[in-house]
């Protein structure tokens, strides 16, 4: 239920989007996310955009994993 | 970046794990809220990678779960209505029902439609206006907006055979009274991503306040797990519980706007009814007095009151559902698990649902 997945935006109209993952295609709701643009990665969930993926945060974090398992071998 | 695979590297994973062994001294138990969470950490065998301090227990974040046997026995009653079409979710049709199922009542004529997302009810409602249409509106905050926005998106398109019947739950009041209850003592909470983009961090501050738990947000990809995981730890073990987000590039702390917006444009709060829990009052959502036309509740309520009145909803037998949701049980220990109760012939709404513990106790194995 409170699945939701990251999926490209390719184009918006209004307040609907077309999406891309994979290869498939699909139209969902921008409603919840007004401030989406294209070529964001927003999550899906039941057809609507519930949030946009921040990729400077998610780069971050992937960072975060080096560093504590840096830490780790160091010690 | 395709933002999965990234954080699905096992040879991160492993010493990541690697680095949580090393830092946990004091035994701890966690609770993964959220029934998504309990089946990636079953399918990525993560349990196994972590020491033997660290417990882990599963939540109530299963909407198909909690959802109360009385509450399905009125979306059951309301599909036998002439001139109805029920849309639902696709885990709610095979859930038992006091004394039948949305699949069952589908099989006796009953007009049950499974959609993916509320935009399909609304085109079956244009579609077929000559019927009612009835979207079964079970879910947390991750999905409370969704249907918020349909409903706003029927008025505005003047849809008037659309209703909602809403079973829609709050998170932050059920884990304020599971940790009110005591009964299964926590040190953390490893909180529902999906949900928290809607809500953000802070509804979750009494966790750490009021009750000294720690409360880390967390995605749903093996690494990010382990890091929640890892979060919790080092929390616990310089004693400072707080809440803090392991899901950044999904959850802000003021969580989404817009969606927080519609919900309350559309829904007011009001007590819900949890299935192994009870009523925990201010923990559920019902359409305000100014969408009330689209609240089926309020438009099918002779129906609904005669139908509870008739036919009391009882448990199944021996179900233990209600005791996996509150993590006073697991799986393994009712005795009707992988017995009397499987996917195939399911007794219990936690062995229906994607969600499920028993679910993904069954398929995934478990120690």
């Amino acid at each position: 239920m409170c699945l939701a997945v990251p999926v490209k935006v390719v184009s918006i109209e209004g307040d609907e989007a077309e999406t891309e993952i994979g290869g498939v295609r699909r139209r969902v709701s921008v409603a919840l996310t007004p401030e989406v643009k294209v070529g964001d990665y927003v999550l899906l969930h039941t057809g609507y955009a519930i949030g946009v993926v921040d990729e400077v945060e998610a780069k971050e974090t992937l960072k975060l994993f080096e560093e504590i398992i840096n830490l780790s071998e160091v010690h | 970046m395709k933002f999965i695979d990234e954080y699905q590297n096992s040879e991160l994973a492993k010493k990541l794990a690697q680095r949580i062994a090393g830092l946990s001294v004091r035994s701890i138990r966690l609770m993964e809220f959220c029934g998504g969470h309990t089946h990636a950490i079953m399918r990525y065998g993560i349990r196994q990678l972590l020491p033997e301090t660290i417990e882990m227990k599963s939540g109530p974040g299963c909407p198909v779960c909690v959802t109360a046997i009385g509450d399905l026995d009125k979306a059951i009653a309301l599909s036998h209505s002439p001139g109805v079409i029920i849309t639902t979710f696709g885990d709610m049709m095979r859930v038992p029902g006091s004394y039948s199922s949305l699949q069952q009542a589908r099989a006796e004529g009953a007009n049950i439609r499974i959609v993916y997302s509320t935009m399909d009810a609304l085109e079956i409602a244009k579609a077929s206006p000559e019927k009612s249409v009835i979207f079964i509106g079970i879910g947390f905050e991750t999905t409370a907006p969704t249907i918020a926005a349909s409903i706003v998106k029927a008025e505005k398109e003047g849809i008037e055979n659309f209703y909602v019947l809403s079973f829609l739950k709050l998170t932050p009041p059920v884990i304020k009274a599971l940790l009110g209850l005591g009964e299964v003592k926590l040190d953390g909470i490893i909180g529902p991503g999906h949900v928290c983009v809607i809500t953000g961090s802070h509804p979750y501050e009494f966790i750490p306040e009021k009750y000294g738990v720690a409360y880390v947000i967390s995605g749903f990809e093996p690494l990010d797990i382990l890091l929640s995981i890892n979060k919790l730890v080092e929390q616990l073990e310089t004693d400072r519980p707080r809440v803090e987000i392991a899901y950044r590039r999904g959850v802000k702390p003021e969580g989404n706007r817009k969606a927080l917006e519609l919900m309350n444009q559309v829904f007011e709060i009001d007590s819900a009814d949890w299935r192994g829990i009870g009523i925990v009052p201010q923990s559920g959502l019902k359409i305000n007095k100014e969408y009330q036309h689209f609240d089926a509740n309020n438009a099918f309520s002779g129906l609904l009151r005669s139908a509870c009145n008739d036919r009391p909803a009882r448990e199944p037998k021996g179900c233990r559902c209600g005791d996996v949701v509150r993590g006073a049980a697991t799986p393994p220990e009712c005795k009707l698990f992988r017995t009397a109760c499987t996917p195939e012939k399911p007794v219990g709404p936690c062995m229906v649902s994607s969600e499920g513990a028993c679910s993904a106790y069954y398929q995934y194995g478990f120690l």
